[in-house]
């Protein structure tokens, strides 16, 4: 990933650097420093190192990697997110069933632990199912991150594929901060889950091209206002598609199954 | 403030990146403070990262090192009427106008700015 490197007349330039070590500098006052930066020194006996990286700039290098893998092989890569029980797993089932025919579909699966929710997908239309347990790294991870992607990715027939189908684990925080190299990222929400959500977890939101609005078949029997969860959507991501469903009678899978091929 | 329900394993995973970090950096020198900025658009709650902060840097050479938070508020640039506004709620809009059509100006940010070191 590019480092932010700041130059005396203020402006700031993005580098590759692969010999990483050179770009950390003691200050010798060459660079100017960041707005709302100090004196350059700190307490006497203390050097300021100027470090200016971004804190996921070691995943986003890895989910570059797995993006350029990915490209390579030409396949088309959807990062699918949701909280736990929105319909992420009903959904694909019914895009297998659809698309399983005609499209090669890998899935990545990402969960806590076990591996239900791939054996519900067993046998379901897929070329390859990949399960990626988070519970390896420290304490269950609340999201797939670029390297265990990677390591998912080891593990997939990347040749025989078109369409690899990233399911994440399902939480409305953390899998939207971190990239793993896909092209497209979706969401799966369940209007189960009230009109606020967008308002309260805005970085997911703003990170879905798509949002597949599932569980319409419940709406008559919800308090759920849809015009209301609308208008949140569209004032923290105005740009997002939405695609009303319901995985359970198989109503919007069409429309769901032409965006993931498009 | 933005600061939705966040989880705390999600502020454990951005310390590990900041200590990862942090330690490249420092090469084996003595780190007294760290300095992140983050802007309120990230779902990141402070006491959430200085308590994983301090956790998982406990057993590591950074034990004892401060972990400096600077916010950033989120600000956006109006297209219509060219009005700046500091948002308080994570809705993209123009306080003077109304206008959806804005340009976001701060509130991303996600760095580590600087870090501390005793000097040799």
């Amino acid at each position: 990933m590019g480092r932010i490197h700041l130059h005396e007349d203020g402006t700031a330039a993005f580098h590759d650097h692969d010999d990483e070590d050179d770009f950390e500098h003691d200050h010798d006052h060459k660079h100017a420093h960041a707005v709302g930066d100090h004196s350059g020194y700190a307490e006497t006996g203390t050097t300021r190192v100027t470090i200016l990286e971004n804190l996921l700039s070691e995943n986003d290098r890895v989910a570059d990697a797995n993006g350029r893998d990915l490209t390579a092989a030409g396949i088309r890569a959807v990062n699918l997110m949701s909280s736990p029980g929105a319909g992420k797993t009903t959904l694909l089932k019914h895009t297998l069933a659809r698309l399983g025919g005609t499209v090669r579909i890998g899935i990545l699966e990402g969960d806590i632990a076990t591996t239900l929710d791939a054996d519900e997908l067993e046998g379901a239309g897929a070329r390859a199912i990949s399960v990626v347990n988070t519970s390896a790294g420290f304490g269950g991870e609340c999201h797939l991150d670029a390297v265990m992607v990677r390591s998912g990715l080891s593990r997939l027939p990347l040749d025989e594929l078109e369409l690899l189908i990233i399911e994440n684990v399902g939480n409305l925080v953390c899998p939207a901060e971190f990239r793993v190299g896909e092209e497209a990222r979706a969401m799966v929400y369940a209007i189960t889950e009230g009109e606020e959500k967008p308002l309260k977890y805005p970085v997911m939101f703003r990170a879905a091209e798509v949002v597949v609005v599932n569980k319409m078949d419940l709406l008559p029997h919800l308090d759920f206002d849809l015009d209301t969860f609308l208008s949140n959507l569209k004032s923290v991501n105005p740009s997002a598609q939405v695609i009303q469903a319901s995985a359970r009678t198989g109503a919007g899978v069409d429309e769901w199954c032409s965006w993931l091929t498009r | 403030m933005l600061q939705p329900e966040g989880q705390p394993v999600h502020e454990l995973s951005l310390c590990d990146a900041i200590v990862g970090t942090t330690m490249k950096h420092a090469d084996g020198r003595a780190v007294q403070q760290v300095t992140v900025r983050i802007g309120h658009l990230r779902q990141v709650v402070p006491d959430a990262l200085q308590f994983g902060w301090e956790l998982l840097t406990e057993s590591t050479d950074l034990k004892g090192a401060e972990l400096v938070i600077e916010q950033v508020p989120a600000t956006v640039a109006c297209l219509e009427c060219t009005a700046e506004t500091t948002l308080d709620m994570p809705i993209l809009v123009c306080g003077v106008c109304g206008s959806f059509d804005v340009r976001l100006l701060t509130g991303e940010e996600f760095l580590i700015v600087s870090m501390d070191v005793a000097e040799v």
